[in-house]
C-alpha cells in the first residue's frame, strides 16, 4: 500500500470592510434590497470609469504587511476578460503580473501573493437546476459588484486538511485584528478555494492539482479537502490518474462533483487597465502603515508563551481572539494573579460562562477586568476555592460587582481554620467507614464520598486539595 | 439675408460678444441653429435637442447661452446616446459626461447629438448604424471620421461649434476634410468620464470649430482634473485665449516621415502644405526638417493597441443591463450574447473586436500587444527627441482631401491610412490641432476641397499650440466657403 502525502495551497478572497466600493462611491452592503447600492460605474454603463478607493489600497497594504509580504513599489491593475452576467463590464479589474504584495509568510505557510481586485455581482438562478444552464431565469444583484477584495494565495505548504483549517483561522483572526474585514464565511466576506494534489511521500515533484471551490465554513473546508484527498488517493491506487479540474464539494452529501475540466479553461486575455493610474505607495506611507500595525495573533501567541509562560492552548485561544486578549491583559496589568492562572480563567471558566449567558464576548457582559483580576487572586491565594470562584464569576458576568466584597458579605471564604477542618474530616471518615477502608486499600477514587461529606458540612467552602491531603494523612497514606 | 443666417455666419466667439453687447439674445441665437439643424440634409444630427425647460441663458456666463452640438459618444442624461451603434439605439444614459457638463456649466445649451462612425471606429463616417454623413463642401464626399457629424454640422452652418473625440485622428481628420479647426488636447487634459470608450489609453475629447479662438474657448472650459477620471490631470496653467499674430522665435520642425517622405500624400495637399510652411517662415518661424524614425510604424501599432482595448471596452454591450437584447425564451446565455452582438454591432466594430481579441490571446500577446507597446514607447521617444530641438512640429493632417463616399469602404487598409499622419501623435499622447490652410483639387479630379495643416506641440503646451495656430490662421485668411454657401450668406466671411 503506497504512502501518499497531500499538497495543499489556498486561495482566499477577502472582502475589505471599506465604506464604499473598490472603484465607485457606492456603499458596501449585505442583505440589502437588490440593486439599490449601484451607480453607473458599478453597473458598467457606457462611458464610466473606475477610480481606486484609497481606503481599500491602504487596507491592502496593511494586509500585505501583516502577512509579511514585500510591497511592490509600483503595481498596476489589469483587465481580466470574460463574459458572464455577474460582471458588468465584461472584465474584472484585478492585478496580474505585479501584485501589491508578494513573498510573505503567516505561521508555517508562505504567502505567494496578495493582490487587490473587485468582487463580481451576485447571481441567483430560479428553477430546478440551481445553475445558469437550465434555469428558468437568472437574477443579478449588483449590490455586491465592485466590493473591494484582497486575494491571498499561499504557497503549497499545507499537508493536511486540519492544518488548512487551523491556518485559515489564524488568517481570519489576523485580518480581524487588522480591522480590514469581518471575515464572515457565511456572508461570503471570506471565501476559500483549495488547490489539492497528492504525491508519494518523498517524491519531490508535485502531482496534478484540482481546485476545490466555494467552501463556506471552516468545517466544510476541512471536510472538503479530506474528501478530495481521499478521492485522489483512491483514484491513483486503483491505477487511475488525477485530471486537472475544478471541483465542487457538497457538504450535505459529502460528495464531490466536477464543475469544469481543463479543456474549458478560460483565456482571460489580461492586459493593463488603461483607465487607472499605477499604484505606487510611497516609502513613507508604507513605513507609516507598518508602524501603525497592531500586535498580530501570531506575535501575540509567541509572546504569551515565551514571555508570560502561558500554556500553549490558552495562548492560542487568546492569540486568535483580540477582544479576549485585551481583557486578559487589562486584568493582568492590575496585578494580583499570575499570567497562567488568569489565562486559564479567561479561556476556561469565563469563556464557558459567557457561552452560557449567550454573550458573544466579554464586552457584552457586566464583568470588569478588575473584577476578574480580584477573583483570580482570591482563588490563587486560596481565600476561596475554585468552585466558589466559578459561582461568583457567573454572578459577575450577569450583574458585575466586586468579588472581595461579595466573599466578605456572604462569608464565602474557605474554611481555612486547620483545626476546624481536621475535625470535620474526622467526622467524615467516621461517617463513611466503607469508603475510608477502600481509600486505605489504595482505591483513590473512593475518596469522593468522604470529600463530598466535608463539602456538605462546609457548604462547599473547603479547599478540595487540602481536604484530600488531610484524608490521606489521617489514613496514614502519605 | 435673414436674421438667422446673419447670426449663423458669426464665429462662436463673435456671437458671444454680440450677445453680451445686446445685439441679439442667446435665445434668438439658439433658435437660429435649432431651426437650421431641424432642416439638416447632411445626416449630421441624430437628434436635435429642444431648449430644456427652465433653461435660462446667462449672458455673463463664458458661453452666454450659446448652443453647442455634441458627438453622440458623450453621455447626456435622459437624452439618447448611441455612439452610432444599433446596440445602443434606445439607450438613455442616467448621467452626463464631465466634458459636456462643464460646457453646460459654462453657459452652453445642448443643441443636439451628432452622427459618428460606430463607437468612433472609422475615418469616413460611413460606419454609422444611422447612415453616412455628407460633406457640405461636396455632398458626394465623406466628411471624414469618426467625428464626421461634428465636422459636417459646423462646416454646414448647422452648429457654431461641436465636440468630437479623437483616438487616432477622429477630430483632426474630419476637421481637415471639412475646412475647420480641430483640436485634440494632450491625453489627460480633459476628463473622459462619460465619453463612451473606444481605446481608453488614446481617447481624448476636443472641439471642432470655425476658428482657433473658439477652440481655445471651449477647451479652456473643459480641461481640468476630474475625480471621476484618475487619468484626467488637466493642463497646468490652463488654456489662454490666443492672441499671437506672428511666429517670431518659434522653431517649427517638419518630420520627414510624415511629410516629404510620406507615401500617398496628394499633390494638392502637398502644395498647400508647402505654401503654409512658407507662410510660417514669413511670420518669423524657423522652419527645418526633422525626423520621427518610428512614426511610420504608428498605424501598425495603433491597429493592435486600439482594437485590443476596444475588445474589452465593448464587452459590456452584452444585452444584460441596457441597450439591445436579442433573445427568445429558448435562448441560453451564450446564444443571447451571440445574437445580441451579431445584430447590434456593425462590421467594422466586429472586425476590430476580433483583431483585438486575437492580439490579446494567450500565446499571441507578446508578439502583438507587447510589441505594439514597445513601438508606442519608441514613437514617444522620437517626439521627445524632436521637441528638444523644436517648439512645434507641422505635418499635413490628412494625406488626401475629402474622398468620395464608398471610395475606401471596401478596403479597410486604405481607410486606415487616412490617419497615417495623426496616429503617431495619438500614440504619444500629444496635443495637435488641424488648421484649414487652403483648398486643393483631389487627385481624382473635381472641385477644390479643404486641406488641413497639423500642428503638434509637447504635452500640455496647448497654449503655445493655439497661439501659433492663431497667428497662422490670421495670416492665411482661410475662407470657409461651405459655411457661407450653406447659410446663404455669400460675401460674409467667417472668423
Amino acid at each position: 500500500m503506497a504512502d501518499f502525502e497531500a499538497v495543499i495551497g489556498l486561495e482566499i478572497h477577502v472582502q475589505l470592510a471599506t465604506k464604499t466600493k473598490m472603484f465607485c462611491s457606492c456603499e458596501l452592503s449585505f442583505g440589502a434590497e437588490p440593486n439599490i447600492h449601484t451607480c453607473p460605474v458599478c453597473l458598467g454603463h457606457p462611458g464610466t470609469l473606475p477610480v481606486s478607493n484609497e481606503q481599500a489600497i491602504r487596507f491592502g497594504i496593511e494586509t500585505a504587511l501583516a502577512l509579511g509580504c514585500e510591497i511592490a513599489p509600483r503595481s498596476i491593475f489589469h483587465r481580466k476578460n470574460y463574459f458572464y452576467p455577474d460582471l458588468s463590464k465584461g472584465y474584472q479589474i484585478s492585478q496580474y503580473d505585479i501584485p501589491l504584495g508578494s513573498s510573505g509568510r503567516l505561521g508555517e505557510v508562505r504567502i505567494h501573493r496578495a493582490h487587490l481586485e473587485e468582487d463580481a455581482a451576485k447571481l441567483s438562478h430560479l428553477g430546478e437546476s440551481g445553475r445558469i444552464d437550465g434555469s428558468d431565469a437568472s437574477l443579478v444583484d449588483f449590490n455586491r459588484g465592485g466590493t473591494p477584495l484582497i486575494e491571498i494565495v499561499t504557497e503549497p505548504d499545507i499537508r493536511d486538511a486540519a492544518i488548512a483549517r487551523e491556518w485559515l483561522q489564524l488568517l481570519r483572526s489576523t485580518l480581524r485584528q487588522l480591522g480590514v474585514s469581518d471575515c464572515n464565511m457565511e456572508e461570503g466576506s471570506l471565501r476559500c478555494d483549495a488547490n489539492i494534489s497528492i504525491r508519494r511521500r518523498g517524491e519531490p515533484e508535485l502531482g496534478v492539482k484540482t481546485e476545490l471551490k466555494n467552501m463556506n465554513s471552516f468545517r466544510f473546508i476541512e471536510r472538503g479537502i479530506e474528501a478530495e484527498i481521499a478521492r485522489q488517493i483512491e483514484l491513483v491506487e486503483a491505477g487511475g490518474r488525477v485530471d486537472q479540474a475544478t471541483m465542487h464539494f457538497d457538504p450535505a452529501s459529502g460528495s464531490l462533483t466536477v464543475l469544469r475540466s481543463k479543456e474549458f479553461a478560460h483565456d482571460y486575455r489580461y492586459f493593463p487597465e488603461p483607465d487607472l493610474v499605477p499604484l505606487a505607495p510611497s516609502l513613507e506611507l508604507i513605513a507609516e502603515i507598518r508602524a501603525a500595525l497592531p500586535e498580530l495573533p501570531e506575535t501575540r501567541i509567541e509572546r504569551y508563551i515565551g514571555e508570560l509562560g502561558i500554556p500553549g492552548d490558552a495562548a492560542r485561544v487568546l492569540g486568535f481572539d483580540a477582544a479576549a486578549a485585551e481583557f486578559f491583559e487589562a486584568a493582568l496589568a492590575l496585578g494580583g494573579a499570575s499570567p497562567s492562572a488568569l489565562s486559564g480563567w479567561v479561556t476556561g471558566e469565563l469563556a464557558a460562562a459567557l457561552r452560557e449567558a449567550g454573550h458573544a464576548g466579554v464586552g457584552d457582559s457586566a464583568l470588569s477586568s478588575s473584577g476578574l483580576a480580584a477573583l483570580a487572586g482570591l482563588v490563587e491565594a486560596k481565600t476561596i476555592n475554585r468552585r466558589t470562584g466559578r459561582e461568583i464569576l457567573v454572578r459577575l458576568v450577569s450583574q458585575g460587582g466586586d468579588p472581595v466584597a461579595i466573599v466578605e458579605a456572604e462569608g464565602l471564604g474557605s474554611v481555612s481554620d486547620a483545626d476546624a477542618l481536621s475535625e470535620i474530616v474526622d467526622r467524615a471518615l467516621a461517617a463513611q467507614p466503607k469508603a475510608a477502608d477502600q481509600v486505605a486499600a489504595g482505591n483513590q477514587k473512593a475518596v469522593g464520598p468522604i470529600v463530598g461529606f466535608v463539602m456538605r458540612e462546609t457548604k462547599g467552602r473547603a479547599d478540595g486539595p487540602e481536604v484530600t491531603r488531610l484524608i490521606r494523612a489521617k489514613l496514614g497514606l502519605d | 439675408m435673414s436674421l438667422g443666417a446673419e447670426l449663423r455666419a458669426l464665429s462662436l466667439t463673435e456671437a458671444i460678444e454680440q450677445i453680451r453687447a445686446g445685439r441679439f439674445s442667446a435665445v434668438e441665437y439658439g433658435a437660429a441653429y435649432r431651426e437650421a439643424a431641424g432642416r439638416d440634409d447632411l445626416n449630421a444630427y441624430l437628434e436635435v435637442v429642444a431648449v430644456r425647460e427652465g433653461e435660462q441663458p446667462d449672458p455673463s456666463a463664458p458661453l452666454a447661452g450659446a448652443p453647442i452640438a455634441i458627438k453622440d459618444i458623450f453621455c447626456t442624461e435622459g437624452v439618447a446616446t448611441t455612439a452610432g451603434s444599433r446596440i445602443l439605439a434606445n439607450y438613455r444614459p442616467p448621467y452626463t459626461a464631465t466634458a459636456v457638463q462643464r460646457l453646460l456649466d459654462g453657459g452652453a445649451s445642448l443643441l443636439g447629438k451628432l452622427n459618428m462612425d460606430e463607437f468612433a471606429m472609422g475615418s469616413s463616417n460611413e460606419n454609422s448604424a444611422f447612415g453616412p454623413v455628407l460633406n457640405p463642401w461636396d455632398r458626394d464626399r465623406v466628411p471624414g471620421g469618426s467625428s464626421g457629424g461634428s465636422a459636417a454640422a459646423v462646416a454646414g452652418g448647422l452648429a457654431p461649434a461641436a465636440l468630437g473625440t479623437d483616438t487616432g485622428g477622429s477630430i483632426r481628420q474630419p476637421a481637415a476634410l471639412c475646412g475647420l479647426v480641430g483640436l485634440k488636447p494632450t491625453y489627460g487634459a480633459i476628463s473622459r468620464y462619460g465619453m463612451i470608450a473606444f481605446a481608453s489609453s488614446l481617447d481624448q475629447c476636443g472641439p471642432l470649430t470655425r476658428t482657433v479662438a473658439d477652440a481655445a474657448l471651449l477647451s479652456s472650459l473643459m480641461e481640468g482634473v476630474d475625480r471621476r477620471d484618475s487619468t484626467a490631470v488637466g493642463i497646468p496653467g490652463g488654456i489662454a485665449i490666443p492672441n499671437r499674430t506672428d511666429l517670431k522665435g518659434l522653431r517649427l520642425g517638419v518630420p520627414r516621415e510624415l511629410a516629404g517622405e510620406a507615401e500617398g500624400i496628394e499633390a494638392g495637399v502637398r502644395a498647400q502644405f508647402e505654401r503654409a510652411l512658407a507662410l510660417c517662415e514669413e511670420l518669423g518661424a524657423a522652419v527645418a526638417e526633422t525626423e520621427l524614425p518610428n512614426a511610420p510604424h504608428g498605424i501598425s501599432a495603433y491597429y493592435v493597441l486600439a482594437p485590443a482595448e476596444a475588445s474589452a471596452n465593448l464587452a459590456r454591450f452584452d444585452g444584460v443591463r441596457y441597450g439591445l437584447r436579442v433573445a427568445d425564451h429558448q435562448s441560453d446565455l451564450t446564444e443571447m450574447y451571440e445574437r445580441t452582438r451579431a445584430a447590434g454591432l456593425g462590421p467594422e466594430v466586429k472586425r476590430r473586436i476580433m483583431l483585438g481579441t486575437y492580439a490579446l490571446s494567450s500565446g499571441y500577446y507578446d508578439a502583438y500587444y507587447g510589441q505594439a507597446q514597445k513601438v508606442r514607447t519608441k514613437i514617444s521617444d522620437d517626439f521627445r527627441a524632436a521637441f528638444a530641438d523644436f517648439d512645434l512640429l507641422v505635418t499635413p493632417t490628412s494625406p488626401s482631401v475629402a474622398f468620395k463616399l464608398g471610395a475606401r469602404a471596401a478596403d479597410p487598409l486604405a481607410m486606415y491610412m487616412s490617419d497615417y499622419c495623426t496616429v503617431p501623435i495619438s500614440l504619444a499622447g500629444l496635443p495637435a490641432l488641424s488648421l484649414p490652410c487652403g483648398l486643393a483639387a483631389p487627385d481624382d479630379g473635381g472641385p477644390e476641397l479643404p486641406v488641413g495643416l497639423q500642428i503638434v506641440a509637447p504635452a500640455f503646451a496647448e497654449s503655445r499650440l493655439l497661439d501659433a495656430a492663431h497667428a497662422i490662421e490670421a495670416a492665411l485668411g482661410f475662407d470657409c466657403a461651405a459655411v457661407r454657401r450653406e447659410i446663404g450668406v455669400e460675401g460674409a466671411r467667417n472668423g
